[in-house]
Formats: C-alpha cells, sequence, structure tokens
C-alpha cells in the first residue's frame, strides 16, 4: 500500500474524531518528526516537545487537511514553523552546542588505531560546530541530505520548492558550511 | 571563467550526491585536471561529504517512543479539559457580572452617582475587552503573514 493511501484510511478516521486512529499516525512517523526537529533545534529534549506539539496542532486541524496529499509533507511544515520560532524566540543559542555534541554517537571502528579515531572524532566535531554556527535553514538542508539521507525529490516535496532550489540551497550551504570550517581550523 | 567556475560547482555537487551522468563525469573529471584548485575544492569537499556521512544522530531510548503516543494524548485530553474550564467560567463570569449589576442598580443605599460609577467602571472594562479581542481576532484573520517566520 502507498503511504497516502495507508495514512488516509487513519486519516479519515481521525477527521471524524477518532483519537486511536490519529494515535496510529503518530506511531508511523514519530521517529521521522522526531529526527527532523532535533536536526534543526539540537537538544534532545526540546526536540520531543516540539514534534509532539506539531502532533497535537496538526490534529486540531486535521479536519482542513487533503487526504489526497501526503501527511508527512503537510504535517512538516507545522514542525518546522514551530522549531523555527522556538530557536528565534530561544535567547540564550549558544547553551544548544554542548547538548548536541552529546547527541552524537562516536563511530568506533575497531580496525583502526586510536590516534586516527581521536583525530577523526576532533574532526567531526569541528564539522559539527560548524554545521551548528550555520543558519537554520542552511543547517536543515545539510543534515536532511548529508546526516539523515534524505533525497532530493523528498527534500523538495518536504520543503515544497523545486528540486533545482533544493540543489542550489544545498550548494550554498555546503559552501557556507565549507567556509566555517575553515575558520574553526 | 565565472560561467565554468559556476558549472564545475554545480557538476562538484552533483558528484558529491553521486549524481553525475556519465558525460557529466567525463566533463567533471577534465575540469578537475585542468586545474589544481578545482581539485583542491574538490578534496575539500568531498572529505566534509565523508565526516558527515559518518555522523549518526542518537536513538534516544526505547521507552520514549512507548510513551510518545500517550503524552499526546494526555495533552489533547486536558486541552478540551481547558476549553471546557473557560466555557464554564465565561458563562458564570457573564451571570455573576449582571447579577452583580442588577444588585447595583437595585440597592437603595448607594447614592446615584456611586451607582453610575460603578456601571461606567463596567461599561468600560467590558468594551476594552471586547476591543482587544475584536483587535487580535481581525489581525489573525487578516495578516498575511502570520506563517513567516520574521
Amino acid at each position: 500500500m502507498i503511504e497516502p493511501e495507508r495514512d488516509a484510511e487513519f486519516i479519515e478516521k481521525a477527521q471524524k474524531g477518532n483519537k486511536n486512529a490519529y494515535g496510529e499516525i503518530v506511531k508511523l512517523y514519530m521517529k521521522r518528526a522526531y529526527f527532523s526537529a532535533l536536526s534543526i533545534v539540537g537538544s534532545h529534549d526540546d526536540a520531543l516537545d516540539l514534534s509532539q506539539d506539531a502532533f497535537i496542532r496538526a490534529y486540531r486541524s486535521i479536519k482542513k487537511f487533503d487526504t489526497t496529499k501526503s501527511f508527512y509533507t503537510w504535517f512538516y511544515k507545522i514542525l518546522r514553523n514551530l522549531c523555527l520560532n522556538h530557536l528565534r524566540n530561544k535567547s540564550n543559542r549558544a547553551s544548544n552546542f554542548s547538548e548536541i555534541l552529546d547527541d552524537f554517537e562516536n563511530i568506533k571502528d575497531e580496525n583502526q588505531n586510536t590516534d586516527k579515531m581521536i583525530e577523526q572524532n576532533e574532526t567531526k566535531k569541528i564539522v559539527w560546530q560548524a554545521i551548528w554556527k550555520l543558519t537554520p535553514e542552511d543547517r536543515e538542508i545539510i543534515t536532511a541530505r548529508d546526516i539523515l539521507n534524505t533525497s532530493y525529490e523528498e527534500i523538495a516535496d518536504l520543503l515544497q520548492v523545486p528540486t533545482g532550489t533544493v540543489m542550489s540551497r544545498l550548494h550554498y550551504a555546503r559552501k557556507r558550511l565549507q567556509k566555517i570550517i575553515e575558520e574553526l581550523q | 571563467m565565472s560561467n565554468e567556475l559556476d558549472r564545475f560547482q554545480t557538476l562538484l555537487n552533483k558528484a558529491l550526491d553521486n549524481m553525475l551522468t556519465d558525460e557529466e563525469r567525463i566533463e567533471f573529471n577534465s575540469l578537475l585536471a585542468s586545474s589544481d584548485e578545482y581539485q583542491d575544492k574538490w578534496n575539500s569537499i568531498k572529505k566534509i561529504k565523508e565526516i558527515t556521512k559518518t555522523m549518526k544522530l542518537k536513538n534516544p531510548p526505547e521507552e520514549i517512543w512507548d510513551k510518545y503516543w500517550l503524552g499526546i494524548y494526555s495533552r489533547l485530553e486536558r486541552g478540551i479539559a481547558w476549553i471546557l474550564i473557560s466555557i464554564g467560567a465565561i458563562v458564570v463570569l457573564i451571570y455573576g457580572g449582571f447579577k452583580a449589576i442588577e444588585s447595583v442598580i437595585q440597592d437603595p443605599t448607594l447614592a446615584w452617582f456611586l451607582k453610575a460609577a460603578i456601571l461606567m467602571l463596567i461599561a468600560g472594562g467590558t468594551m476594552l475587552l471586547v476591543s482587544i479581542a475584536r483587535e487580535r481576532l481581525f489581525i489573525r484573520k487578516t495578516d498575511k503573514y502570520k506563517e513567516i517566520i520574521r
């Protein structure tokens, strides 16, 4: 069953007030929503809270949703606005950095020597530091493509822009990232 | 030169994401071979891409997902509770206000100017509240930029 068809069944029930049907939709998309929020706000607690908040807001407007369209694309607009507003309103943005470092897994490769691993982890820290210095919009597109491995078409769908625009935004975001890394090294 | 650089940068991004066609790959390789500057740019951005590829966002503990929907369900329920409390409070306040005005008007011990002052206070307060509520509602309905992040 393709995505909109599968979702439509649950959403139509949710539109009639069936909360458990909406629960099924939430369970299908909760991880994706959480990671999308995390890549923008960079904090586990905030990502959890904002993604849940977005699901609540989406439920309140579920009657307006057109079941022939993709639920996640519609939902992502709500989530993205919430995350960007949250960052805009947050007074102490710099405090996020230490939280983000904890949000990364250190890849341990037993075949590599310790020195090389330490060096790689150091470089990884610099790159992530640079990613966090980008604007939320640049960070969103870089993490979507290069960390979450989202395809160009999917990013275009989520941001509701043509694929060419995604390519161009990604290009400029990567250029800015490269510049920040050079400054940090 | 600028056109060539633009073209190189387009191909560079496509190469990073493995999206080059065969013809574009040949063109990209020949551009790389033609300039040390292009080669340096490619090496540097490729290195960043290799690093970001190894980065993984940490998965939260499984119990977070078990409680995730429950958290939303509880918040939705609490939302309904707040709506009911608000409606109840508005009805009680309107009725209480009406009874208060009635008792002020019917109280023979109060001087006429005091009655008038109390009524003016209530009328002024009500007008102020209605005006603010109407303004908020109007802005919400007509603000074209409400969805835009400023």
